[in-house]
């Protein structure tokens, strides 16, 4: 048992009551898993004291989490039940989430992104689960006049084994809810877990394999219409005029109009593209998505119009660039590079990727003169809530916002203009309305993974001892480098300079951003160093992290040696490595980001002269495994992902149109290419640290590292496929 | 617009529409069986996937003209209640993520059971191979494919 305190600084993270009709609601506060320093509490928003989630518990015992965190695909939906009923202490079936509209009075930083979720839940839905156990123990020791330490729990009922006496939790959740919240409570040993570390299936399950409507884009409201928009086919261009005189005649047709969606205040706004567009309204899909063709549009340029080879062009320019100020530097990097013995230096390429959830963008949207409902998928719906105030000039208390279930996420529906564009239809037109993007719009107006392109760089001395290590990165509106990850700490002489370009074309978050390609960059360079210096590249690894471990170089190094190289030891074992096997090529890679630490094998086989990624061994530290068969679906879902997007995807443009609009011209990964995966946690004990996006970064230098075997081609610029058109 | 008779899920829908309207709207916006996804409109990705007399067919691409007289299945028909093999595969492999893409990789995979109850590797990657999951479950999809012939 922990004991744990439920105040803060003379805060309380809990709140209680009892509810009209029986039961008790406890309130708690998500972010209590944040341990923050003195320093930073200062700095630390008021509200993230506030309580900004519920545990309920009906007069049936029913327990249900009111949870402020939208699902798109992570399953937390399941994984917190399985934590608050570890705590209290009943079947985990009878634990429900609801998830929750957008309420700021009652809920903060209500987003899915970054897989901080469940690491950021952890401890305050233990916290709740317990707390509320002890009232409930409390209430039951008080009714009937014995010592709390005599009642045990089992299953949601309160057992007093001394005079025989049961009672359910619901039947004493009323007199629970009136009680104060302890100043302390205890939180189980993790070595007593009987739910947490145990498979569980998916929730939504059921639904998801019968078809009962659960995404954005299957609602049906009474009245509503159907709207489809019309945007600049390139960055770089705008509206200029319309006719839309034929589509407007055209069967079911209610009207075609112009938006804006510019917020008035700027600070709303994440646009950074299209804001005038023509709208299209009418009674089914089919008929509005007919009209839509039917436009006459006139477009003008109103910006440059870019190019794919233009961006190639500058971030090569600039990787002959020095930056003003590097972002990190450690000792001598010039001079050791001067007195080396030999340099290695490689650069790396990746271009811009569409995030192609499957669910295309979409939101239905109902404005009135005095209102704003809106329902659909939206990571971010307490920021879409303050643009939409902003662009209708409406008080934020009259819009409310509710989330669906997404059709993937990755990244795309941070960005929330769909939701802007929902209302500024439904208002123009006087009726509700869903919006929904075709593919080609959903492909075409993105929010894209930028290009990159970074220079590595080591310097050997005669006996091939890394001396010196510089990294040179770019991106479009930002570089794609972490200073301080790996290989900092590791290298005497050492610099990371970043570079970054501008554009109209608007780029965003795609899953794990920056680490979906700095991980398959350096991890790649440090292949090719390896070989160049004569070391297996785990060895490498290894005696690298070893001196993270005893000397590190610098004192900013965000990222734990010791973990690091435990994955990769893990991942040795399992793979066994080093042992020859006819006709099997190996790579190897490893990752840290969002806390969690990552290690694969590759295994790479020839096929008719095409090479074929058959097999993924992965190793995880990402402490605690809340639910170990979802925690595999995520792991396997990230590899398969970054072995798709590295092997076989690119968004091109010329003149500023994407020059690929649906799944026939961007090539996606389909089930002939996705290997097997075995997937092994390390066992520690740590509280859980991010899932969702950890297992993609380091998969591509794995596969690229295999096909080098296998080939002895270095793969220098993704997607591999591109030029390499023999592989499978 | 014309009235077309349709045999779906074993019920007869009269539904008034253009000729050229893809059985996928037809479900989604006339008859209200929203569980066969638009993913692409152009038959690359199979998340519209329904079974036309027993075939797997996309949805997008099949104007409501080319059906009549043929029984439509959907993923709200495949079973009662999701007893369906695949179904309760699926659910035992964890398959879904997200699960939008889910319900056309559950019609393929039906469709090629009936006509091969025990699919090899490479008999599972063809009859597959158009359905995208962009969350990449494919690994458990394979396995649950290979649960389903066993349950069936």
């Amino acid at each position: 048992m922990a004991l744990i305190k439920t105040t803060y600084n003379r805060r309380s993270f809990m709140k209680s009551s009892a509810v009209a009709g029986g039961g008790m609601v406890l309130g708690f506060s998500w972010m209590a898993s944040c341990k923050p320093t003195p320093e930073q509490i200062k700095a630390m928003p008021k509200e993230w004291f506030d309580v900004n989630a519920f545990l309920k518990i009906g007069d049936n015992g029913m327990v249900t989490i009111m949870s402020p965190n939208p699902e798109i695909g992570q399953n937390v939906k399941t994984a917190m039940p399985m934590i608050v009923a570890e705590e209290l202490d009943v079947d985990w079936n009878d634990v429900v989430v609801e998830q929750a509209g957008l309420d700021t009075q009652n809920y903060t930083r209500q987003l899915a992104g970054g897989s901080q979720s469940i690491r950021q839940g952890w401890e305050s839905l233990r916290m709740a689960g317990a707390t509320a156990r002890r009232m409930l123990l409390e209430a039951a020791a008080k009714e009937w006049e014995v010592p709390v330490g005599e009642l045990t729990t089992s299953a949601g009922v309160i057992k007093h084994e001394q005079s025989g006496k049961t009672i359910g939790y619901g039947a004493i959740a009323s007199s629970a809810g009136g009680m104060e919240v302890p100043e302390e409570i205890e939180l189980k040993d993790p070595k007593d877990f009987t739910i947490i570390g145990t498979d569980r299936q998916n929730v939504d399950g059921p639904k998801i394999v019968t078809g009962t409507p659960l995404f954005g884009i299957d609602i049906q409201e009474e009245g509503m219409q159907i709207a489809m928009i019309a945007h600049p086919p390139a960055f770089g261009m705008k509206l200029k005029s319309f006719d839309a005189s034929a589509a407007k005649g055209m069967p079911g047709i209610k009207d075609v109009i112009q938006i804006n969606t510019l917020p008035k205040d700027k600070q709303w706004s994440d646009v950074n593209s299209f804001t005038d567009l023509v709208a299209v309204v009418g009674n089914s899909t089919w008929e509005v998505m007919k009209a839509k063709k039917a436009l006459n549009i006139e477009w003008e340029a109103a910006d440059k119009l870019e190019s794919s080879e233009g961006h190639e062009a500058t971030l090569g320019q600039l990787m002959n660039k020095s930056a003003k100020e590097p972002s990190r530097k450690d000792g001598n990097p010039t001079k050791a590079f001067k007195d080396a013995a030999k340099v290695v230096e490689r650069t790396y390429n990746a271009p811009f990727l569409a995030h192609n959830t499957m669910e295309p963008m979409n939101f239905y949207a109902n404005v009135t003169a005095d209102k704003a409902e809106l329902n659909g998928p939206i990571q971010t719906p307490e920021f879409a809530r303050k643009s939409i105030a902003s662009l209708l000039d409406m008080p934020e208390e009259n819009i409310s916002i509710m989330m669906t279930r997404m059709g993937g996420g990755f990244g795309r529906r941070l960005y929330g203009h769909f939701v802007l564009e929902a209302a500024a239809i439904s208002k123009a037109v006087g009726t509700p309305i869903k919006l929904v993007y075709t593919r080609e719009d959903d492909m075409t107006q993105g929010t894209y993974r930028p290009d990159y392109k970074v220079t590595y760089s080591a310097a050997l001395d005669k006996d091939n001892n890394i001396t010196g290590f510089k990294i040179r990165g770019a991106g479009t509106h930002g570089s794609p480098l972490f200073a301080n990850r790996f290989p900092a700490g590791t290298i005497d002489n050492f610099m990371v300079e970043e570079h970054k370009k501008e554009s109209n074309i608007s780029t965003g978050a795609w899953r794990a951003p920056r680490s979906n390609f700095i991980a398959y960059a350096e991890q790649s360079f440090l292949d090719e160093l390896a070989e160049e210096i004569g070391k297996d590249p785990i060895d490498l690894r290894l005696e690298l992290f070893d001196r993270a471990i005893k000397n590190p170089v610098g004192e900013k190094n965000d990222y734990d040696a010791a973990r690091y190289a435990g994955v990769l030891k893990l991942v040795k074992e399992k793979s066994g490595w080093g042992k020859s096997m006819s006709g099997v090529h190996r790579g190897v890679s490893a990752y840290y980001c969002h806390n969690s630490y990552v290690a694969q094998v590759v295994d790479v086989v020839m096929n008719d002269n095409k090479q074929v990624v058959k097999k993924v061994y992965c190793a995880v530290d990402c402490g605690i495994v809340v639910n170990p068969m979802s925690a595999k679906n995520q792991i396997e879902g990230g590899i398969v992902d970054g072995i798709g997007h590295a092997m076989y995807s690119a968004l091109t443009f010329k003149n500023g149109k994407p020059q690929q609009s649906n799944f026939d011209k961007y090539r996606l990964i389909r089930i002939s290419e996705a290997p097997e995966i075995e997937t092994h946690f390390v066992d520690n004990g740590i509280d859980p640290t991010g899932l969702g996006e950890p297992s993609l970064p380091p998969i591509a230098a794995a596969v690229a590292n295999a096909i080098y075997k296998a080939t002895g081609d270095r793969l220098y610029t993704q997607p591999f496929a591109g030029s390499r058109p023999v592989l499978g | 617009m014309a009235t077309f008779d349709l045999k779906i899920n074993g019920k007869q829908h009269q539904v008034e529409a253009a000729p050229d309207t893809p059985i996928l709207w037809v479900l989604r916006d006339h008859v209200q069986l929203v569980g066969t996804k638009y993913g692409c409109g152009i038959g690359q990705c199979g998340a519209c996937t329904v079974h036309l007399d027993g075939t797997a067919v996309r949805s997008c691409s099949l104007p409501i003209s080319a059906v009549e007289g043929k029984a439509i299945t959907t993923i709200e028909g495949l079973s009662e209640n999701g007893s369906h093999p695949v179904q309760k595969a699926w659910l035992e492999h964890d398959v879904p993520q997200c699960g939008y893409c889910q319900a056309g990789q559950i019609m393929s995979a039906a469709a090629l059971l009936k006509d091969n109850p025990s699919p090899s590797d490479a008999d599972i990657d063809a009859a597959m191979h158009g359905n995208i999951c962009r969350c990449g479950t494919y690994v458990r999809i394979k396995a649950a494919i290979k649960t389903a012939a066993k349950l069936g």
